[in-house]
């Protein structure tokens, strides 16, 4: 059989030009070929039923754990109150602060000493203070002043709950001057759109449908075809009259099959459990996808042709990729807060684009006038890849 | 204890023969360790705004000015309608637009109250939730100024709050996130090394000519154990010069505290990818299964959001992970400077898990197949 074949492509490439017929058993002849490629590829996959598992398993796990537990909210922040005064005026405020859903009372240190120690043990996260006579000040000469320390080891927490108790003390304020009315007030109407829960979800779920995707077609690709350079059957491969792109054309067959499958659970899960459907065109969201996915697959080649070991290519794409990716695409830190040079590495990252083109087309519901410059971009950069990679795909091992 | 040693001798070989990996394995982390924590600024100083100013009236423009002098706005530009601000929220060339209706100026002095609108793009919770925040309180503070300049009397009590920040009195936030960075650079090492560590031997067969041997099963572990928990240990240190060569951060607590938990923390880590390995037959399910992990960790841990902030059910989840003791560890010690005592239901959260997963790898740990 094998003989049989290898002798037919031989024919379809040398001879099969002299006439039509020929030429059309050629092209029959090098389907066959080419499905048999294919189809030894798919066995390689899905032999391997443990990881075939992960490949399906992680995704799941991912977006299941990732939309329902990430959130940036900040509620339910420990607290604990030094009073020295306690009078009327400090039980109110303290009660108006612990019962805000944003702080939880812990307890009542005696003394300001204790702050410290108790920052070091990490179970709170603010203290208030009361100096003493502060409601004999606040009647008497129409002003008190609170201390707020925060443990700002965590400065964007300490920031966040600082301000949600300014917002406390003015309401507080406020409740005070009843009686006189405040004069001149401006009242801020805050919208919160796209998200009025002010939940991870939204945000979480694109990023890691571009983290998954990336991170899993990279992998699989590189350590398919190291594999065989490390087994020794890539020789057999190449010594075949199969062109080499045809023969990595046939590997990369099964993870976009994967991925594509990967793409739509991940987002029938996020419709279904997490209450975000495609708000935009779906067959638009999919052409993305396949854009990006056949950039990553991309880039996992060119790993391959770089790396001699499995070992060497996968920590290549663990190490090197995972937390680059998790952080230069923007769904955990703003690109635009970034350092100059970091911002520019940053257009480098595929997953970059693609976060942003899940975001207007799932979340926000936008068309192609929306997205067109990062499709073009990932259009580029999927076809340098591919052509950087195939000129440096080596027939020969040594 | 003999064929410990020869045991460890072999495994020290092994690791050191191949110059290459132990390149790839130490200096790529430490240049992630660089690098990321630049991207992990989450300093919200760059809110970027769309004004739309109907009034165009003094207090307006007064207003307009005192958000944008703030130094956490960035100013976008200013639009015609309502409708253009949002516009820019939606193209995502804006966080938020403010909206000033017409005769803001005159119904304020009328009618002693007016609206203003502001459009967030909600999103980014974090960036929302602050963005509000700061607006709200610029709001309040610029009603101050104009009652003041207005000379409308305040004749109300006001309780004002001063407000101090520990340990990071400059709210700088990389001095957060390089202790945790340095935490999952550590965890990739050694979860990953420990489970190819082994699967390795399985492919090339040698594992056999161990398991005719009489070595013990825990005694193989220990071997397997050691070298990858000094290749722990050097790259942590390696991270900790980085930390202090390159943002200053310098552990405030003891080194005993600090590298105590450090070999606790490796001790179970390694223990994960032991029992991942004995799981394990080839190179990429090896890789799958811990690659699985370390993401999850990474994640989950409290790296990137605080895991206070999770449900009750994902806390719980949470708690199995030995990273996130770590973290807990390592934020504080460096930082605060916490000591043994703050940090030991941590300790020994690590330990159990430690032990848990050990056992498990040696029990599951099969010499023969």
């Amino acid at each position: 059989m094998r003989q049989l074949l290898t002798g037919a492509a031989f024919s379809g490439s040398s001879e099969g030009q002299s006439s039509d017929v020929h030429r059309k058993r050629a092209i029959f002849q090098f389907a066959l070929f080419l499905g048999i490629f294919i189809r030894k590829e798919f066995l390689h996959v899905f032999r391997d039923r443990k990881t075939l598992l992960m490949l399906f398993g992680l995704p799941i796990a991912q977006i299941v754990l990732f939309g329902f537990a990430l959130s940036n909210e900040i509620k339910d922040s420990r607290i604990a109150v030094v009073d020295y005064s306690k009078d009327a005026v400090t039980q109110r405020l303290i009660t108006k602060i612990g019962s805000s859903p944003y702080f939880n009372i812990q307890r009542t240190l005696a003394s300001a000493d204790q702050i410290d120690a108790a920052f070091k043990k990490g179970d709170l996260k603010m203290a208030v203070t009361f100096p003493a006579g502060f409601g004999d000040a606040l009647i008497h000469t129409g002003k008190a002043t609170m201390q707020v320390i925060a443990d700002a080891s965590d400065p964007n927490q300490a920031t966040t709950i600082t301000n949600y108790l300014n917002q406390i003390v003015a309401d507080f304020n406020s409740e005070l001057a009843a009686g006189s009315g405040q004069p001149m007030t401006i009242l801020p109407s805050m919208q919160m759109m796209y998200n009025p829960e002010l939940r991870g979800a939204p945000n979480f779920v694109p990023g890691v449908m571009a983290l998954v995707l990336m991170l899993v077609c990279t992998m699989m690709t590189s350590v398919a075809i190291v594999r065989e350079k490390e087994l020794g059957t890539m020789e057999i491969l190449l010594v075949s009259p199969f062109k080499p792109v045809y023969i990595i054309i046939a590997k990369l067959a099964p993870n976009l099959l994967i991925s594509v499958v990967n793409l739509f659970v991940i987002l029938f899960l996020s419709s279904v459990f997490l209450g975000l459907p495609v708000k935009g065109s779906f067959l638009l969201l999919v052409f993305g996808s396949v854009l990006f996915i056949m950039t990553c697959l991309s880039i996992g080649l060119l790993l391959s042709i770089n790396a001699q070991t499995q070992q060497a290519a996968m920590t290549g794409s663990l190490m090197g990729m995972m937390l680059p990716t998790m952080l230069l695409t923007g769904f955990l830190f703003p690109i635009e807060n970034m350092p100059i040079a970091l911002q520019v590495l940053s257009n480098l990252v595929p997953s970059r684009w693609y976060f942003i083109i899940v975001k207007q087309v799932m979340l926000k519901g936008l068309g192609i006038g929306a997205i067109w410059r990062e499709l073009l971009i990932l259009g580029g950069m999927c076809g340098l890849l591919f052509t950087i990679s195939l000129r440096k795909f080596k027939i020969r091992l040594q | 204890m003999k064929t410990l040693v020869f045991l460890l001798e072999k495994e020290f070989r092994q690791l050191l023969r191949s110059k290459q990996l132990i390149g790839i394995l130490l200096i790529a982390p430490l240049i992630q360790l660089i690098l990321l924590p630049m991207a992990a600024d989450y300093s919200v100083k760059n809110i970027s705004i769309a004004v739309v100013d109907n009034d165009h009236s003094t207090t307006s423009r007064k207003l307009i000015e005192k958000i944008v002098s703030s130094g956490y706005f960035r100013l976008k530009g200013y639009e015609d309608s309502y409708k253009a601000g949002l516009k820019m929220v939606e193209q995502d060339k804006a966080d938020l637009a403010l909206h000033i209706p017409v005769h803001f100026e005159r119904d304020l002095v009328r009618e002693n109250q007016k609206q203003v609108f502001v459009a967030i793009n909600a999103i980014e919770g974090t960036k929302a939730n602050l963005g509000g925040a700061y607006l709200g309180s610029i709001v309040t503070d610029f009603n101050q100024d104009i009652r003041l300049e207005w000379q409308v009397d305040n004749p109300a009590p006001t309780v004002s709050v001063a407000s101090s920040n520990w340990y990071n009195p400059l709210l700088n936030f990389k001095l957060y996130m390089v202790p945790a960075i340095l935490v999952t650079l550590v965890t990739g090492l050694v979860a990953m090394q420990s489970a190819f560590n082994i699967v390795q031997e399985k492919e090339s067969g040698t594992i056999d000519q161990i398991n005719v041997t009489p070595i013990k099963k825990y005694i193989f572990i220990t071997g397997k154990m050691i070298p990858l928990m000094v290749l722990g240990i050097v790259l942590f240190t390696m991270g900790l010069l980085v930390g202090w060569l390159f943002y200053g951060v310098v552990p405030l607590g003891s080194w005993w505290v600090l590298y105590g938990s450090l070999v606790v923390y490796l001790f179970s880590m390694l223990g994960l990818g032991f029992m991942i390995a004995t799981y394990c037959g080839t190179q990429q399910q090896a890789m799958s299964l811990s690659f699985f992990f370390i993401n999850i960790f990474n994640m989950m841990s409290g790296v990137f959001t605080a895991v206070d902030s999770m449900p009750g059910w994902a806390q719980a989840i949470v708690t199995t992970f030995p990273p996130s003791h770590f973290i807990k560890i390592m934020r504080p010690v460096v930082l605060k400077g916490s000591g043994f005592n703050d940090i030991l239901p941590e300790i020994l959260w690590m330990l159990g898990l430690g032990l848990v997963l050990n056992a498990w790898a040696v029990l599951n740990y099969r010499k023969t197949s």
